[in-house]
This record gives C-alpha cells, structure tokens and sequence, in this order.
C-alpha cells in the first residue's frame, strides 16, 4: 500500500459518515461498508493473505473519500487492499477480459455485426454468463464497427494558433465514435486544432479488477504519447470522465505511479466540460445556441464528482436557450465501470441505480444527459430513456448536427 | 467561477447561511472538506440548556447568560435575531414538523437516559418531554447495537420524576447480521416493517404510557412513519436521538442539501481549501483542492463556517500551536503560554481549549487583535467562532443555526 494512502489511515475516528453515503452497503449485505473493509480492517491485514473478501464488492467510486470529513483515502484504501487479494489469489479470467477494452474493441469492431447480434442472443448470452460469469441481462455497448481513431486519422482538423489535445478514450473508439466526432466538432467551434495522437486503454478497468501491474503497463504507454503535448503546453481535454479521472489523480493515488510524464499529463488534464466552462468564464466560449425545448435530467456520475470541480455540464446546458436542466441528485448508476457486468454484482448494481432510474423516469423526459459512457448506458438499460453526454446537446444547440451531415451516435 | 457568496463548511451553519442566502435570490456555493457536523449530532435545535444551572427558558436566560460570558457569541447576536432564525428554520422545513421556540425548552431523554433540554425539536421527538413526568416506556430493537432502552430507562427512572420500563422488539431484518441506525432507519421506510414492529407490541403497552423508539423512524418520510405508529398504537411516540451516525440529523442534511439545489445553490464536498485570495482588506476568493489541480473560486461574500477543534477549522499540531485552518485568522480563548496544561485531572470539567476560536464582531465578521474585521466581506458561523463550549452549555445547533442565519442577515443587508 502507499505511504499516501496507507497514512491517510491513522485519521480515521470512525465517526461512520462514509457508511451512512455508501451506495453499495446501503443495498447489500455483502459489503459491510468502506470504514468496515478499509481503514478498519486494513489494519489487520498483514503479511500473509486475508480470509476476507468482501473489499470485492466495493465498486470504486469514491463516495466515502468525498464525504470523509478527516482526509481519510477509503476508496483508495480498499483499491488496493483489493489488487492485493487478487494478486494472492489469481485474477478471474473473466476480470482479465472484460479490464481490456481496446483488446475487445480491436477483437469486435471487424466483426461488428456478428459480435452485436452475439451480445444481444439470448443463448449465448446464458452461455457467457455461465462459463464466464458476465451477467446475461447486464448491459453490453454495441460495437460501432469502426473506430473514432480511423475517422480522427482522416478528419482534417482546421489550422489555427490555438490547439487542443483531445484523449477520447476506449468508448469513444469503438462503441461511441460519433461522440468523439461530436467533441471534436464543439472544439473546432469555438477555434481550436484538435490534435488526436495515437492512444490506448488508461488502465482504468484493470485497476477496478485489481490487475495494478496490467494498469500500469497501459497507463505509462498512454502518458508516453501525452506527455510530449503535455510539455508543448496544450490542454488534453477528456469526455471520458472516468478515465480522465485516472490521468488526473488515480494514477498516482491508487496505483502509486509517480513519474514526469504523469505529473505532465495531470497537470494538462481537463474534463471537457470543465475545459469548456473554463472557456465560457474567460469569455471565449462561443454561445451562438439556438433555443433546444428540451428537458433533460442531468446526473453526474460518480467519477465526474471526484474531479471536485462541481457540475460545469449544468452552467453549460443553462446556456442553451429553453433547454432545461434537472439536477439529480441519486448517488450513483451502479455499474461502476465493469462492476455491474458481473454475474454475481449485477443484481446489486441495479438495486444501486433504482433510485436514479426512479428520478431519471419521472423527470418524464425522452432523454438524460450523463457525462459518463459506462452509466449512460446502464441509465439507459435501467429507464429505457437514452442518455446523451452533454456536448451531444451542445452540439446540437450549436447546430452542427445540420451543417455536418452527420447525427452523430 | 464567481459567486455571490461561498460558504465554506456543509455543517449546519454553512448549511443554513447557504440556504437563506440562495432563498434571496443568491448565486451561492458550498465548498467543505467533507460533510460535517449534521450526521452525528440530533436534529434538535437546542440554544442554550445549561448556564450555572439547567436553563428552563433560554429567552429569559439569555440576557443574563451573555452578561456573565462578553465574549460568548451570543452575546453577538440579539434575542430577535436569534428567534428570527428559529422562526425561518421551522418554516423552511416544514417536513419536520418542529415545535418550540425560545420561549421554553423541553427536556428530552437520550440515548443514555438523562434529561437534555432543547429549544427546538422536530415533532417525532416532541412527545418525549419528561417535564410533565408521566409513564414511558421504551422499545429497544432487536440487534440496533446502539440503542440499550433498559439501561435508558434505569438511568431515567434515577434522574428525573417518571416511570420508565422497556420492551425489546424484534422484526425481521432479512438475514443480514449486522444492522445499524441507517439500515433500521431504511427498514422503516418499508410500512411492511413498522407494521411487523406494532404487530409485536399489540398487548404489551399500559393505556396511558407514552413509547419511545430510537430515532430510526426512517429516512425520507420520518414524519410519516411517526404519524402511523402514534395512530396504530394508539399512544403517544417519539423518538429518542441515538448515538452517531445520527438519522435524525442525516434527515437534516438531506433536506437542506435538496433544498438548496433547488433553490439554484451548489454543492462541492471532498474539496478542502487549500488557499485563499485577499486584496486590500477584503477576500476575493478561496482555492479548493480538485483533482489534479487546485481551483480558485470567487465572490463577493465569504462565510466561514468549517467547524471547531473537532472538525479541523480549528487546527492544533502534536506542538501545541493552534491556528485557524483556512484564513489563518486571529485567535481568542487561547490558553496562556505559561497557563494551566492543555490536560485536565477532571475528565468532563471545561477544557482550557474549549473557547478557542475566532473572535467575531457584531456582523460576525473575525477581528483582529484590535476588534477591527480582518476582511470586510467574511463572516464567521458555528463552532468557528471563540467562546462557546456547546456540549456543557447544550448550546451547539443553537449556535449554528443563529450564527448561519446571522451571517446570511450581515450579507444581505450588505453590511461592509
């Protein structure tokens, strides 16, 4: 464990308030809750291995590290008690699979159509769930059948004196690529390059299943090509929240990577909406929006709210005349990246969502705006009503859905 | 991002400035290290119980109270100010249902059978008052390892004129082994529960006996589940504040955090700040820890409300050196360098730390060693500001709630 977050530990007074918020003790018995197997039971776990799991059904989100009046690490402690307990015990094969993305992206996209009808036929779905023990009803993204990276290769991005680095993440490659083509487009709006370099996974799943060696090996490739953007002084602007979460923080707090290349990346780092809000308070963000009469309800995933920069989606969609916002404030989706595909999770996973399904169903509204891929696909799964990330209403209120042909994903 | 005012602290002080300033139409954001004070103190408002002796009303006391403590915040704040904020408390949230006032306190019991006097208490609590003496009787939970009504009754029985017995009730809890306040408070949400609880006690009350429960009478709909079990059991019930986490309060917080996004006010909780930005005698912005990056957020108010010695707005180092956490502002109640040691022979005698805090003038605004403000635009609320010792004085929401209040009154008058 790091010195980092192993110390954050002696802080601890047990006042319980990280219990009281956990979205995952509240619904099962079989996680007695972030103080239980963290910063308490971290103390008895010495050289040898534990005889406790429960640290599994911990998703990672990071509710208690937030709320932790002390500073205590908690998510971060039981991250790592976690990777330990796999390390002893041997990472399922299954948990190996699904923590590589771009391995099954690069493996779907050529054969998109048969991998599309596979994941949604019923019998081998039964199949994958008994032999792999990936939940038959859990929610699996359609492979788009080709790559954002390709389109990105070929997209001539207009020359102008200011650049933007833009890290679009696994997602956006293979299941949402009109997403990225959409973010590019909202940059180049409001005046940028969009510089696209070669990219692969952050790491960020192998990290959720405990495979810390696999994540790092990913996330020091990925910084590599970032780095020297980075050093140039160009921004690196991120829609996936999650996974810009990693190059900001996670990296170094949960998997104990501390190198230049990183502090460079982290440093350059943005969520995109935050990069755009940034724009707006200086003033420099085009808000040439025509009027969207749309109501959306908005719910900020877990990982956005540990960037700690508030809601910037919401100031930005307060900008789009008769758009309006709901601010929802359910905990959490429950999927937790790859947490919620999991046989044995599934179900816990969607008793966590209830309460946003519930909202996101009454807002009434035909779609919800989340700024995560992972739980706007478990909202959709959960509600039935299609969740967008913000910049597709941007995008729309901008009206380059019509000058560019395309609709997007 | 630039606001009207940012509130730094989500206890109940921060809470309740933030949400009477956002009330008025203000862009306000809250910025706390974590959440604070409301999950593990009960949601009753009690202003002042105990002076030299026990205080049966704090309107009548208080002129005395502040004449004998010049530097206790109350004395701050006038008797009107204080009961306006009470008046605007109860109707704000009127899911509470909360009664009294300033007027009187009732006595409740706690968890550990001694009479506490409140000022304000929420209405599923109200029927607990000793004062009138009478017969109680009090039902424990079956595995709710934090609520003992047997040793509850005894201690009652010694300290104050009533009867008091208990009854243990076991409703099914679902197989799972280990069950907290939150876990019975989420079970009684379900009316399958409460149902399943009345349905053990038919028969086993006296006629005239009032029943107390822990205050695990569910989260969301409290009320509610208050009102059904005083009609099926056909007596009075109330709750009784339990040990932290504090459902009661939780419900506090949930509440005024919904109320404030509604009211258009924002929320940032896992951000400590870490800096702040002042010019000429005036702060123009604090910087919070984020992801990655520290960030600065302005405005044009500031009120600090980031809590005590116990919640780290008051800082003391394993040296002794005491500081105010964020501003560094200017300290009172400090014990003298060469005076009594920070440790006592008597355990529960006042602490020579217990008034450190920040010395405050009447917009609540901290003071230098000369009483001048030390920005215009900052003010101080809750256990931020020197001179109180809430837990001897049964004084601490009481506080929070008139000095949150004050502070959102200083801002909008414009006071500078």
């Amino acid at each position: 464990m790091t010195d980092l977050v192993r110390d954050s530990l002696d802080h601890c007074v047990k006042c319980t308030i990280c219990e009281t918020f956990c979205p995952f003790s509240r619904v099962t018995p079989l996680f007695p809750g972030p103080k239980f197997v963290g910063p308490q039971a971290e103390r008895y776990r010495g050289p040898g291995s534990s005889p406790d799991a429960s640290v599994d059904y911990c998703s990672g989100c990071g509710i208690c590290t937030q709320v932790c009046p002390q500073d205590v690490k908690i998510a971060e402690i039981n991250s790592q008690a976690r990777a330990r307990m796999w390390e002893e015990r041997g990472i399922p094969l299954r948990n190996q699979l699904i923590a590589r993305p771009s391995v099954l992206g690069r493996l779907g996209t050529p054969v998109a159509p048969l991998a599309n009808w596979a994941l949604r036929e019923r019998l081998v779905r039964a199949l994958v769930h008994r032999l792999l023990g990936i939940h038959h009803k859990a929610p699996m993204p359609r492979f788009a059948g080709r790559t954002f990276q390709r389109w990105a290769r070929n997209h001539p991005s207009p020359t102008t004196d200011r650049s933007v680095v833009y890290f679009h993440a696994c997602g956006t490659n293979y299941y949402e690529p009109g997403v990225g083509e959409m973010v590019v487009a909202v940059l180049e709006h409001n005046g940028y390059r969009v510089v696209v370099p070669p990219q692969d996974c952050c790491g960020l799943p192998l990290q959720s299943n405990g495979n810390f060696d696999a994540a790092r090996k990913y996330l020091r490739r990925l910084v590599a090509n970032l780095a020297p953007h980075a050093r140039d002084g160009l921004p690196i602007v991120s829609n996936s929240t999650s996974c810009g979460l990693m190059l900001k923080r996670e990296a170094r707090e949960i998997l104990g990577v501390e190198d230049d290349d990183l502090k460079a990346v982290s440093e350059a780092t943005y969520d995109l909406c935050e990069f755009l809000l940034l724009l707006h308070e200086r003033g420099e963000l085009q808000t040439d929006f025509r009027p969207l009469p749309l109501t959306v309800p908005y719910h900020a995933p877990c990982q956005q709210r540990g960037h700690g920069i508030g809601k910037p989606a919401l100031d930005l969609l307060a900008l789009i005349p008769e758009l309006r916002a709901i601010e929802l404030d359910a905990d959490c989706c429950g999927i937790a990246g790859t947490y919620g595909l999991k046989k044995e999770k599934y179900e816990i996973s969607m008793a966590v969502g209830e309460r946003l399904f519930r909202d996101v169903t009454e807002a009434g509204a035909d779609l919800a705006a989340c700024d995560s891929e992972t739980c706007r696909w478990q909202i959709a799964h959960g509600t039935g009503v299609c969740a967008v990330h913000p910049v597709e209403l941007l995008y729309r209120a901008y009206g380059l859905d019509q000058r560019a042909g395309t609709n997007g994903g | 991002m630039t606001h009207d005012t940012i509130v730094i602290g989500a206890g109940l002080a921060g809470l309740t400035a933030a949400l009477r300033l956002a009330d008025e139409g203000q862009r306000v954001l809250v910025v706390a290290r974590g959440v604070g004070s409301t999950h593990l103190a009960p949601a009753t408002i009690d202003v002042l119980g105990f002076a030299d002796e026990g205080v049966e009303s704090p309107e009548r006391a208080l002129q005395q109270f502040t004449d004998a403590h010049p530097s206790h915040p109350y004395a701050r704040l006038s008797a009107e100010l204080i009961a306006a904020g009470i008046d605007w408390f109860k109707a704000r949230l009127p899911a509470f249902g909360y009664r009294g006032g300033l007027e009187e306190n009732v006595l409740l019991p706690t968890a550990v059978g001694v009479a506490k006097p409140s000022a304000v208490v929420p209405e599923t609590m109200a029927r607990g008052d000793l004062r009138a003496g009478g017969r109680f009787v009090f039902v424990g939970l079956k595995g709710l390892k934090d609520f003992y009504p047997a040793y509850l009754a005894e201690n009652l029985g010694r300290v104050s004129a009533v009867s008091a017995r208990a009854i243990e009730v076991a409703p099914p809890l679902g197989g799972e082994a280990d069950v907290g306040s939150l876990g019975f408070a989420r079970r009684f949400e379900e009316p399958a529960f409460w149902d399943a609880v009345v349905g053990e006690l038919a028969g086993q009350l006296g006629p005239d006996e009032r029943v107390g429960f822990p205050a695990v009478l569910g989260i969301r709909n409290a009320g509610e589940v208050w009102r059904e079990l005083e009609t099926r059991l056909e007596r009075s019930v109330f709750e009784v504040a339990t040990l932290p986490p504090s459902v009661s309060g939780i419900r506090l917080f949930e509440a005024m955090t919904d109320a404030l996004r509604q009211a258009g006010g924002r929320i940032l909780i896992g951000s400590p700040v870490v800096g702040t930005e002042t010019e000429n005698g005036r702060v123009e912005g604090v910087v919070a820890q984020a992801a990655a990056r520290p960030t600065t957020h302005r405005a044009r108010s500031f009120v600090l409300a980031s809590g005590g010695l116990a919640a780290g707005g008051i800082h003391v180092d394993s040296y002794g050196k005491i500081r105010e956490a964020v501003f560094d502002l200017a300290l009172s109640g400090l014990p003298a360098a060469n005076g009594r040691p920070p440790f006592l022979p008597t355990y529960l005698e006042e602490h020579p730390l217990d008034r450190v805090g920040v010395p405050v003038d009447d917009l609540l605004r901290p003071t230098d060693a000369d009483g001048r403000p030390q920005y215009v635009n900052l003010h101080a609320a809750g256990a931020t500001i020197a001179g109180a010792v809430p837990w001897r004085e049964a004084s601490g929401n009481g506080l929070s709630l008139a000095t949150g209040y004050a502070a959102a009154e200083a801002i909008l008058k414009g006071h500078e």
